[in-house]
């Protein structure tokens, strides 16, 4: 059953998708503004589901060698070094800033606007790092576009990859707006045998342990609580309290990112709280879930449709006057 | 911390999230440092010029917390005139022998109390035997009468002393010596000391590469001398923590995997000291001396009645001439050394990588290719087992794998979820750990492999009748054992330990029930209490939430479950507590008992108002206000007259390899230091040595999360090993910029021992400093790569030479001296030549080797405190 926002805005997943009696749905809150990038998640996941190493190289990109998310990386802890003076060291060895001409998001480097108007100073060199992971979108793109039902909707409210179903078309990959999912690639140096060679793969919210009442396995490995599991509804009452506590301890940047059931995505079931600009942890700063154009486009598809044959026949009809 | 402790780290999250504010002082930024309020780098071995800053602007400003200085430490007592300081001997104490480059203690005593402990080793002996602590965790031997003024005003009482000591360690010399700028500087004296005091305290934690230094000791005696003076000891929130580097580190030093001390911090015995039980015990008992070591001999003999059982009577001496006694230096690097000049036959690995793990890494390796044999069990086949085939010698020559003499065993272990046991943590706190899984194939526990390995050589020397076959023949060797594979018994071991009544098996509560008439035994004292009512104590896993914020009921933690030590120091003199916010152990007249939230660390009924009476010693001889009842006098020790080799109080003195002069004094290095003068251990030259230039930046080398120490359990794992894939070298894009070094290129970092290469990593993360007016530039390493696992690399640790500490002999793997050079290391015979190359324009290369002692003429005393003639030249 299509309802009005089946496509796009505020809905409860798991009824949308047809459960009548279904527990809360269920989700993560990372607080980035604890983690300690000790990358915890991403073993305990690799352990708990099996997901294969993702080779050998080192990156250059701070501490992250794991690159992204993607088939074999469930769990992705970025590293984003933001230099600025380190301590209270000598600044006169810095060498100075190269000004690219590009826009910038504050207008000066190390000033930040507070809510209230006033202007702030941004802390000095920080080492950022967030633990990132599927979204469990309330509009979920990727089973959407699923032609073989492989993607489901969970009682949960989250989106799970059935691998003996999928057949490995790959719709899915361009269909997600964050560029999670992602088919398991062969390995073509060994020729050896991969589980789950060529199938769509993502986290999945570990939904063995939650049907025996567990925690998904990278929350429940996390030392500092930076990734927190729960009650999607209570997870965003403490979000919000969390982000009001940061911003009285002076940390006005901390905002919530993914929490808010009127985005483009109906709000995501797992959602974080950032230190900068979304763009900086490399989240698309506004994504829309990409059929939430689909009635709109069907309609108008329709009315060319119907366009076209009405044109078709009113030509046949001018010939013969 | 978040770096290499990131479990223990949750409490420093969730005491930001309560309001904590968390400084960071490292030579770089961290993980830690990325959650910390604020971070201060600092030049790597400038620790005691950072710390000495904080005492002296302490006590300019009388910021100490008086009346716990007063009473509660020996900041009254008043030391000898003669006793001459640093400041006034250049950076030497009263009493130096420059010959053996030791000391003479007996200016150092309380005044009247020179020839005090007599019985005193020698500290060149001491320092051989790592023994000179023993005065300090057995007490001081020290008179119960102390001379004290405590206005403090007496110019020779040591608060008198000690700020006159860092008088010069100002904000100035600060910024000089350790690039840290005055404005941070002063940030962390303020929130340190505004967070001390009746109502607050503050906790000070380090991970235990601050003790790697050939002044450690004396690093961590500094961050001591500032927690006493802020009265942070002996009270919740306050103390000093140290991070172990493995599980159950702090286990294997009390019952310890050391050469110079035998269970419950008892001296292993020396040969010529040592030669009756009598003369070991009062070796700790040190009759007169006040304090809960009056019953050494108790805990010696029920040692020795585990050991040998009923062939320990009282007419033997309880089998003491069964223990074997120590001679000289018996170290791990004396060892290794000894290995290489064909001293050492045989040697044992347990769950130890040498080959990756210890400093100067070649040494180790050449060592354990010059043994008859070599056991090694590990979880994985690790370098120290494979450096015959795939050492980095194999391609200089210096190892041919046809010609290795080594025999290597290599027996692969149970992992800590396939066997039982305890693990005893750093607030020394015993968590016993059930089985999960059994181990497959030979993998074996080590307890079974000890017990079965004792039982097969007894078994081979049955019936024999040398008298040096004795000690193993009548050892007490007889575990309960269960399974296909005759597992022994864990819990039985632990009874063992906590100890037990031989006529009736009841196990013992506390030490106190110890006797010295062979009627009980034990294997540990302080462990005394683990099985209680015989139960496992340490098995206990009440959930925090249902019982006191103490949590008395998980685990179990020595002496007595007491969660922390001297915590008679958390109520004032008359026994109350200091404030309501830090209230944990006090006085209940009405009760008549001490009684608080924790064990109280203390004796029960002894009243706050209690003074011994004339000539008392031992337990009795402690006032109700003397709160460190281990020590002989009952006091917290800012000053330290005996037990420390390099000097009552922490100095600084540079480490052995730096590009920079001392600021403070003429002395440059810590004088007394063990240092090992071999052809194949060159220390790179600092001043006022010339050609400290050829190695113009310095190094440290850490830990990252993803891997564990010398990599033996994570470089062998895949989930593991693809988090940081290959060796790497930290460099600041300044350093970068001077030496060509490009983002995720190659570099090699050189010293006089060896030239290592990894990845290079170009970050902000490391900054460089001022430092003495000029900049310098600091490189850091993670020191997890072998040859082999599934991410192999060069090695960090064959980077440093082997100079140690004089006290403990740990050496000093935490800074020195490099060059870096763009780009891979040569191979082979051109790796050779490079750091030869090195060393010969270091001028480093022949046997003529830098004098220790650089501090002026006229710095060395005779026994009146006058200057003599110093033979080693002073430097211009």
């Amino acid at each position: 059953m299509i309802g009005k926002n089946s496509l796009f805005g505020p809905v409860d997943p798991a009824k949308e998708a047809g459960y009548e009696d279904h527990p809360p749905r269920k989700g993560f809150f990372t607080d980035t503004s604890i983690c300690i990038g000790c990358k915890a998640c991403e073993v305990a996941c690799k352990e708990w589901n099996d997901v294969p190493d993702h080779g050998f190289d080192m990156l250059g990109s701070s501490y992250d060698n794991s690159h992204s998310l993607n088939a074999d990386q469930w769990r992705h802890v970025a590293f984003i070094e933001q230099p600025r003076r380190t301590g209270d060291q000598e600044p006169g060895l810095r060498r100075p800033p190269v000004d690219l001409g590009m826009p910038t998001v504050a207008p000066n480097g190390n000033e930040v606007t507070l809510p209230d108007g006033t202007v702030g100073e941004k802390p000095d060199f920080r080492w950022l790092m967030s633990s990132d992971v599927c979204k469990h979108c309330t509009h979920a793109a990727c089973l959407d576009v699923c032609p073989t039902g492989s993607l489901f909707r969970t009682e949960f409210g989250t989106v799970v990859v059935q691998d003996d179903i999928c057949n490995g078309c790959g719709y899915c990959v361009p269909a997600c707006p964050y560029g999670v999912i992602d088919r398991r690639k062969g390995d073509t140096d060994n020729g050896k045998a991969i589980l789950n060679e060529g199938v769509a793969q993502k986290c999945t919210l570990c939904y063995d342990r939650l049907k025996a009442d567990q925690k998904p396995a990278c929350a429940q490995a996390c030392p500092t609580e930076s990734i927190q599991y729960g009650d999607v509804e209570e997870l965003r009452e403490r979000a919000d309290r969390r982000v009001a506590q940061l911003h009285e301890a002076g940390i006005m940047d901390a905002r919530l990112y993914g929490n808010d059931p009127n985005d483009g995505v109906g709000g995501t079931g797992a959602f974080f709280l950032l230190l900068d600009e979304p763009e900086v942890y490399g989240f698309p700063p506004d994504p829309v879930v990409t059929t939430k154009d689909l009635p709109h486009m069907f309609n108008r598809a329709t009315a060319a449709a119907l366009a076209m044959l009405a044109g078709a026949a009113i030509s046949f009809l001018g010939r013969r006057g | 911390m978040a770096e290499a402790h990131p479990v223990g780290f949750q409490w420093v999250v969730e005491a930001k999230a309560r309001g904590a504010k968390v400084i960071h002082v490292d030579p770089r930024f961290t993980r830690t440092s990325a959650l910390a309020d604020t971070f201060v780098p600092l030049r790597v071995g400038t620790d005691i010029v950072f710390l000495g800053g904080i005492i002296n602007y302490v006590l300019q400003n009388e910021l100490d917390f008086r009346d716990y200085v007063v009473h509660y430490t020996n900041a009254a007592n008043i030391v000898s005139d003669d006793y001459r300081d640093t400041e006034d001997l250049d950076g030497l104490f009263s009493g130096f022998d420059p010959e053996t480059r030791t000391y003479d203690p007996a200016s150092w005593q309380f005044a009247g109390q020179e020839r005090n402990g007599s019985d005193r080793q020698h500290h060149a002996t001491q320092r051989e035997t790592a023994s000179a602590l023993q005065h300090e965790t057995h007490g001081m031997s020290l008179h119960a009468d102390q001379p004290r003024d405590e206005t403090l005003q007496h110019p020779n009482c040591v608060y008198q002393i000690l700020k006159r000591h860092y008088a010069r360690y100002t904000p100035e010399t600060v910024a000089e010596a350790c690039g840290v700028s005055q404005e941070a500087f002063l940030e962390v004296c303020e929130a340190w000391t505004k967070n001390s005091g009746r109502d607050r305290t503050t906790a000070l934690v380090y991970s235990v590469g601050w003790t790697q230094h050939s002044v450690g000791v004396q690093y961590i005696r500094t961050g001591a001398i500032l927690q006493l003076l802020l009265g942070n000891m002996g009270r919740p929130g306050g103390g000093i923590m140290a991070l172990r580097g493995h599980a159950s580190i702090q286990g294997s030093t009390d019952i310890p995997t050391l050469f110079n001390i035998l269970p419950g911090y008892l001296p292993m015995p020396h040969a010529e000291q040592h030669t009756t039980l009598e003369e070991w015990v009062d070796s700790v008992r040190k009759p007169g001396a006040k304090g809960f070591w009056a019953k050494a001999g108790a805990y010696g003999i029920n040692l020795l009645k585990a050991y040998w059982g009923d062939v320990a009577t009282a007419e033997n001496d309880f089998c003491f001439d069964y223990l074997p006694k120590i001679t000289g230096d018996h170290g791990t690097y004396r060892t290794v050394l000894d290995m290489i000049d064909g001293k050492v036959k045989g040697y044992f690995l347990l769950g130890q990588n040498p080959a990756v793990g210890s400093a100067h890494g070649r040494a180790q390796r050449l060592g354990m290719a010059n043994l008859d044999w070599l056991v090694v069990r590990d979880l994985f086949e690790i370098e120290s087992a494979t450096f015959w085939k795939n050492a980095p010698e194999i391609e200089t020559g210096e190892i041919v794998p046809e010609e290795c003499r080594t025999e290597v065993f290599l027996l692969p272990a149970a992992s800590h979820v396939e066997k039982e046991g305890t693990f005893t943590q750093t607030q020394r706190m015993l968590q016993w750990r059930e089985k999960a899984l059994d181990p497959v194939g030979d993998c074996r526990s080590e307890l079974w492999f000890f017990y079965h390995l004792g039982r097969m050589v007894r078994e081979r020397l049955a019936g024999s009748t040398e008298e040096r076959d004795r000690p193993l023949l009548d050892l007490a060797w007889d575990y309960p054992v269960h399974g296909e594979h005759d597992e022994p018994s864990a819990e039985a071991v632990l009874k063992e330990i906590n100890g037990y009544d031989i006529a009736t098996g009841r196990p013992l509560s506390t030490f106190n029930e110890m006797k010295d008439d062979g009627s009980t035994l034990g294997g540990c004292w302080i462990y005394t209490g683990v099985f209680k009512d015989g139960v496992n104590q340490a098995a206990r896993r009440k959930p925090g939430k249902d019982q006191s914020w103490v949590a008395p009921e998980w685990g179990w933690a020595w002496p007595a479950n007491r969660r922390m030590l001297y915590n008679r120091a958390s109520a004032d003199p008359e026994g109350r507590p200091w404030s309501e916010r830090k209230a944990y152990v006090w006085w209940d007249e009405e009760a008549g008992e001490w009684t608080g939230h924790d064990v109280p660390d203390f004796e029960k009924t002894k009243p706050p108002s209690y003074r011994p009476p004339e000539g008392a010693e031992g337990v009795e001889g402690l006032s109700g206000d003397d709160p460190f009842i281990m020590q002989g006098d009952g006091k917290g020790a800012l000053y330290v007259p005996q037990g420390l080799i390099d000097g009552p109080l922490p100095t600084h003195y540079e480490p052995v390899e730096s590009p920079f002069r001392n600021p403070l004094y003429k002395q440059q290095g810590n004088p007394t230091r063990k240092q090992y003068d071999r052809a194949d251990n060159r220390m790179n030259p600092s001043p006022p040595e010339e050609h400290s230039e050829v190695f113009p930046f310095i190094f440290t080398t850490s830990r990252l999360t993803e891997h564990h120490t010398a990599g033996g359990m994570s470089r062998y794992l895949e989930h593991l090993a693809e988090l940081q894939p290959e060796m790497f070298v930290e460099v600041s894009p300044e350093l970068a910029a001077e030496r060509g070094l490009e983002h995720n290129g190659w570099c090699h970092v050189v010293t006089a021992r060896a030239a290592v290469e990894g990845r290079v990593m170009v970050t902000d993360r490391l900054t460089p400093l001022r430092v003495e007016g000029r900049t310098v530039h600091q490189v850091w390493l993670p020191y997890h790569w072998g040859s082999g696992g599934m991410v192999a690399g060069d090695s960090a640790n064959d980077l440093f030479g082997i100079s140690l500490d004089p006290n403990v002999l740990i050496q000093e793997s935490k800074v020195g001296t490099c060059d870096v050079l763009p780009g891979r290391r040569p191979r082979g015979a051109e790796l050779t030549s490079l750091v030869a190359g090195y060393r010969h324009r270091a001028g480093v290369d022949t046997d003529v080797y830098p004098p220790i002692v650089t501090a002026g003429a006229g710095a060395v005393t005779d026994d009146e405190g006058n200057p003599t003639d110093n033979p080693s030249e002073a430097d211009t």
